[in-house]
């Protein structure tokens, strides 16, 4: 059995919890330029950059991933949601994204092979990719439509190293996550082949999408059908939602995708709207009940939380959702599906 | 609705190639991307379903102008709408544009002419972007030309390409089509090669796509466009019916077929056709040059073109539709205006009789989808113009009495009850506001929103549709809705409303039961003095219902009791017969005319809401002579369907050596009865008997060693939408429910007609039974044809199976929503089961028992058969 058998077979059986973000935990520790820099000579101020602390403040990330790990959730993702070189840039750091990533993936490896060597229950390990901070399909300039920061073969290429570290590092899958342009994520996935072929075996990937706007697009302007058919080639252990909005408003999409897509649903939305100061108010049975709502109409297989939540919110969504039955994952037929910014279909 | 659910020809915009458009070609070599811009714009608003793209130009940075190009679209939402199709003869051109689409778009081609290697590797690499591929017929000796070579070619490359996990879905054969009457006679069987070549293609290559780029053809005939034309339509309108399902056509380089001079057509036919010209001793070819010159320069063209500018303007909008020619119809309609009293009447009178026309060509394939969709913006121009006036007139009106949102739920596609009660209730003064059919929850709630809707009705005929029902009123709790909920249609009942429906939504739940009631219901809804009391009422007699619901049932057996009371054929006394003939069939070779004499006439009243017995109706004291009315329109309109060929009848028969093996009835290729082909798992009735009365199955008929099973579905629905899309247009409810009303019937017709078939030839166990139309109504003949959702077989998702096992999508053009409703519904399908003791009975309740079991047999989860089954459970 592959590890991707392994995450289905458990999925059968029940819903699965994935983790909660670890920008939230992190901010709550109160950490000063010195805490992020810690022993590196690096030229730019790095307070902010989450991604270094698993190389300087280890002990940190750990902490966070083990509360997770307490609040019962069976998929931890990696700290490296911009350990890549586009958005590692920023700080002046990109030579440090092997490194990195190397030091997250161990960290997570280890929390999570000691947790299942207490209880004996299986967790997974997901190398987190964010979007990077350059889109694929849209110009910055407003006057120059046509114009691309980067190009397909760049952005494969910066996630390619990213991966390769992650992989090596000991992660099970590959989580592109909050896609906002589609042709990033394409290119992710794409990188995500390669390294495959490079070690010898299939790497199975999860693919998250983030949507901009209530219609339920995101940036680049597919609706969830159309981003299924764009990225169903790569077969997905897993397929989703996460951040955008609450889970109020991300339902309707949800229930959209659970309907289209023939694999797992893994979806973790924000803790409701934020506020006027940009906090999230949301209280975790809050969010637990709305969870447990979809749990209870077959809309899901795994369930997390992005931005505002916590390792309560985490526990009581695992709390809520134990005993529901998971989604059943559709079978579908075959059938010539092409995307634009819609999804389109043709019957042979 | 995101799923398709027909499409029987997929059009390809094809003005953005720089090979085909000389504007295109002008403006990329000018740079002027902008202006490049509106022309896919311009394609997409024309009604194409993917955008092909294509840059291959000796002056051009090719690449580049690709890469920019397709950069520029992607910033324009209603282009990026649809899908790309990457057309280049060079490959890093294609790879260079896969690296811009966000979407799934389409590879224009890959063939296997630099051999087998570069071929996969192409593939691969395509399945790594996550694209669809056009796949050439060409190979190392080079182009296939002749049919053998075009199927053998697509064969092999869909066997490696499968091979490699390549989705045969996403395959798109293009068999080349090539130049025909060049003077050389090896080309002049190049139409029948394509077209043969592509019958064959589909048959062998399941779920691929067959396209093709139709102007080829006509290449000797350059400079000659009327020509050109003609025979462009004409190969189209043979090719779609052999199963090419996509092409690159332009509506600018077809001619409606009907409206070809006949004498050019005929030698159109010949040459693509490649037959000897009727009453000439010339070729094909030499046949058509002679004539060719004649509209060379569209001299009857041309002169049509002074012309029809000075025709009366009826006739000048007619033309105007049919050749989707939109300059002058705005002018056109407004002098039309002042010739009529009402504004209505141009819409219902020249107007109409224009997109009849069309409707007419288009349903018969003598139109392309491409010319229809000018037609109707044509259409959309003079009615657009009309509408202000229209409003005008109406204001003076009353006012109406309320708003209801009327829809036929998300996975079901009958709308004859919905649309029957939505007139009564316009007649009644309400407005409606039809959503039409397949509506998700979502459409239906905003709608209700948008337009303040004091109700909504939803309506349904298959079982699956129940719980649907429940879901829409689930999320109008949830959305915190209070406006009442109307259900009906065939398969509701009062019973399901008060025990399912009611109890999820905190506002009124009415069930109503046919249109006569709906009318009253919806009045007293929103009248301020009854309202109340009536929605009290009815929780309350929706809360006896629910209380009474499981007392006074009769027990359930356990599924192992029930199976021992079996009903068993007396095998002994009549053996299972050997099937003249096993196999799968398609049959196309029936008309509407061979069905008429097996419509069943009772139905047909009874959709109507005229309860009664066929012919006794007629002379019924109180409905008499409205059913006489009713049955001379409907006589009226069946001459036309016959004599006009409205409908074109198609079907799918197989028979299946088979064996029963418990309560499964399992089918085999042949006689030797080795590997499987398919278990199909039949329910067994588990309500007590009284002694003597066996707990039935289906399988319970089938011999347990050696025995057949037949298998049909049959459609009366092709040709069909574009007549309703008429009356629709033309608010002509009654001619649309009419008209589905017969294609019903006529599909009924048309499974009772093969089921006789059955018996006397396919089969040949009743070779010599000789039965009045009438036996066959009451069926007093040998065998059931039993169908998936009827109560012997109540579980519609059987109808998968069926479908998959005579490849019915393709044979007969009827697809399956997921809730297994058929479409078109003009539809019936099922299992024939020859042992003459077999009979029907319905299944009625089933235990728990039988429900894991099942899931179990039918290999599905636990909840996904109890939502199959809902409605035979506790």
């Amino acid at each position: 059995m592959t590890i991707a058998d392994d995450l289905r077979s458990a999925a059968a059986t029940r819903i699965l919890i994935k983790d909660g973000p670890y920008g939230t935990a992190i901010q709550g520790l109160g950490l000063e330029e010195a805490d992020y820099l810690g022993g590196l000579e690096l030229n730019r101020d790095q307070k902010g950059n989450n991604d270094i602390l698993n190389i300087t403040r280890a002990e940190a990330i750990r902490g966070v991933a083990q509360s997770y790990v307490d609040a019962g959730a069976d998929i931890l993702a990696t700290n490296t949601f911009n350990a890549n070189r586009i958005s590692q840039a920023d700080y002046g750091a990109e030579h440090m994204v092997r490194e990195i990533n190397l030091a997250a993936a161990a960290i997570i490896r280890d929390v999570v092979d000691r947790a299942s060597a207490v209880d004996g229950r299986q967790r997974f390990v997901a190398g987190s990719l964010g979007p990077t901070n350059k889109t694929l399909s849209l110009s910055p300039k407003v006057e120059d439509p046509g114009f691309r920061e980067v190009d397909f073969d760049g952005v494969k290429s910066v996630y390619r190293e990213q991966i390769d570290a992650l992989l090596e590092g000991g992660v099970d899958f590959i989580l592109i996550e909050t896609v906002f342009d589609t042709l990033n994520a394409k290119a992710a996935a794409f990188a995500a082949t390669e390294a495959g072929d490079a070690l010898g075996r299939e790497v199975p990937v999860m693919l998250s999408m983030t949507l901009t706007d209530l219609s339920g697009r995101n940036l680049s302007g597919q609706t969830v059908e159309a981003f299924w058919h764009s990225i169903r080639h790569v077969k997905p252990v897993a397929v989703g939602l996460n951040c955008s909005f609450g889970a109020t408003e991300l339902r309707p999409h949800v229930v959209a995708l659970a309907g289209a897509a023939d694999t797992l649903i893994q979806v973790y939305p924000n803790a409701g709207l934020p506020n006027d100061l940009g906090e999230y108010d949301e209280l975790p049975e809050t969010t637990a009940k709305l969870i447990d709502g979809w749990a209870q109409e077959g809309l899901i297989n795994i369930v997390g939380g992005c931005c505002g939540t916590t390792p309560a919110h985490i526990a009581a969504m695992a709390r809520a959702v134990a005993g529901r039955s998971p989604r059943n994952v559709p079978e579908k037929g075959a059938m010539l599906r092409l995307s634009g910014l819609e999804a389109a279909s043709f019957a042979a | 609705m995101t799923e398709v659910m027909v499409r029987r020809f997929i059009n390809i915009g094809e003005r953005t190639n720089v090979t085909g458009s000389a504007k295109f070609k002008k403006l990329i070599l000018n740079g002027d991307f902008a202006a490049a811009t509106e022309v896919a714009r311009e394609q997409v608003e024309n009604g194409a379903q993917i955008l092909d793209v294509n840059m291959d130009e000796g002056l051009l940075d090719s690449e580049a102008a690709m890469v920019t190009f397709l950069k520029l679209i992607a910033a324009e939402p209603d282009i990026a709408r649809i899908p790309v199709m990457v057309d280049s003869s060079k490959w890093s051109i294609i790879e260079a544009g896969l690296k811009c689409l966000a979407g799934k778009g389409i590879v224009n081609s890959i063939s296997m002419k630099e051999g087998e290697e570069i071929f996969l590797h192409q593939a691969r690499t395509i399945m790594r972007y996550g694209a669809a591929a056009v796949v050439m017929a060409f190979d190392e000796e080079g182009q296939a030309d002749t049919a053998a070579r075009k199927i053998s070619i697509c064969e092999r490359a869909y066997k490696l390409l499968t091979g490699i996990g390549f989705p045969p879905e996403d395959i798109i054969f293009d068999p080349n089509v090539f130049a025909v009457a060049t003077g050389i006679e090896e080309h002049d069987n190049y139409g029948v090669d394509f077209i043969e070549a592509t019958r064959e293609i589909v048959k062998r290559c399941p779920h691929a796509h067959i396209s093709g780029g139709v102007s080829n053809l006509s290449f000797s005939f350059r400079g000659n466009e009327p020509v050109r034309r003609a025979m462009h339509s004409v190969f189209l309108y043979h090719a779609i019916q052999a199963g090419m399902d996509m092409g690159i056509v332009n509506a600018g380089q077809l001619d409606v077929y009907e409206n070809i001079d006949s004498e050019l057509r005929e030698a159109c036919e010949d040459v693509v056709m490649n037959r000897a010209p009727a009453n000439s001793n010339l070729s094909p070819t030499e046949r058509l040059l002679e004539i060719a010159d004649r509209f060379k320069g569209g001299e009857a063209a041309v002169k049509v073109a002074a012309e029809w500018r000075g025709w009366p303007v009826q006739k000048r909008l007619e033309h105007a539709l049919v050749m989707g020619l939109d300059a002058d119809v705005v002018s056109d309609t407004e002098e039309a205006r002042h010739l009529f009293a009402r504004p209505i009447e141009v819409i219902e009178g020249p107007l109409m009789a224009g997109m009849n026309v069309v409707g007419d060509l288009f349903g018969a394939g003598k139109m392309f989808l491409p010319q229809v969709v000018k037609s109707a913006r044509v259409m959309k121009k003079a009615v657009a113009h009309l509408l202000p006036y229209i409003e005008a007139e109406k204001s003076a009106g009353s006012s109406s009495k309320g708003k209801i949102i009327m829809a036929t739920v998300k996975g079901d596609v009958h709308d004859i009850g919905k649309n029957i009660v939505g007139v009564v209730l316009q007649c009644n003064n309400f407005e409606v506001v039809d959503l039409g059919v397949m509506v998700p929850f979502q459409t239906i709630l905003q709608a209700a929103n948008d337009h303040g809707a004091d109700m909504i009705g939803l309506s349904g005929l298959i079982t699956p549709s129940l719980d649907e029902m429940v879901t829409v009123a689930k999320e109008m709790q949830r959305a915190g809705m209070t406006m009442p909920l109307l259900i009906g249609g065939a398969t509701t009942s009062r019973v399901h409303t008060a025990l399912r429906i009611a109890p999820a939504y905190a506002g009124p739940v009415v069930h109503v039961l046919d249109a006569s009631r709906a009318v009253g219901v919806a009045g007293t809804l929103v009248s301020d003095t009854l309202r109340d009391d009536f929605v009290a009422q009815t929780a309350v007699d929706y809360e006896l219902a629910r209380a009474r619901h499981g007392r006074g049932q009769s027990k359930l057996e356990s599924l192992e009791a029930a199976r021992a009371n079996a009903f068993h054929p007396d095998f002994e006394a009549h053996p299972p017969v050997q099937p003249a003939w096993t196999g799968v069939q398609t049959i196309d070779d029936v008309s509407v005319a061979d069905l008429v004499p097996y419509i069943d006439w009772t139905p047909f009243f009874r959709a109507w809401e005229l309860a009664g017995q066929y012919p006794a109706l007629l002379d019924d004291e109180i409905v008499g002579a409205q059913c006489r009315e009713l049955f001379a329109d409907a006589q009226e309109m069946l001459a036309k369907i016959v004599d006009e060929k409205w409908l074109t009848p198609r079907g799918v028969l197989a028979i299946w050596p088979a064996r029963r093996e418990g309560d499964d009835v399992v089918l085999f290729g042949d006689e030797a009865r080795g590997e499987a082909l398919a278990r199909l798992p039949f329910l067994r009735q588990q309500v007590a008997k009284r002694e003597g009365r066996p707990n039935s199955c289906l399988a319970d008929f089938v011999h347990p060693e050696a025995d057949w099973l037949g298998g049909f579905a049959v459609c009366c629905g092709e040709g069909i939408e574009p007549r309703l899309a008429q009356f629709k247009a033309e608010h002509d409810d009654y001619q649309d429910i009419l008209l589905k009303a017969l294609a019903d019937r006529l599909a009924e017709a048309f499974a009772e007609y093969l089921h006789a078939r059955l018996r006397r030839e396919f089969w040949g166990y009743g070779a010599d039974e000789n039965l009045s139309n009438e036996d066959l109504i009451k069926e007093r003949y040998s065998g059931i044809r039993p169908a998936p959702g009827y109560p012997a077989c109540p579980e519609h998702s059987l109808k998968s199976v069926l479908f998959a096992l005579m490849d019915v999508e393709k044979r007969a053009a009827i697809t399956l929503t997921d809730s297994f409703a058929m479409w078109p519904t003009a539809a019936v399908s099922g299992f024939y089961f020859a042992h003459p003791q077999s009979h029907y009975f319905g299944v009625a309740r089933v235990g728990p028992d039988q429900l894991a079991e099942y899931a179990t047999r039918r290999g599905v989860s636990l909840e996904q058969a109890e939502t199959w089954l809902r409605p035979n459970l506790d």
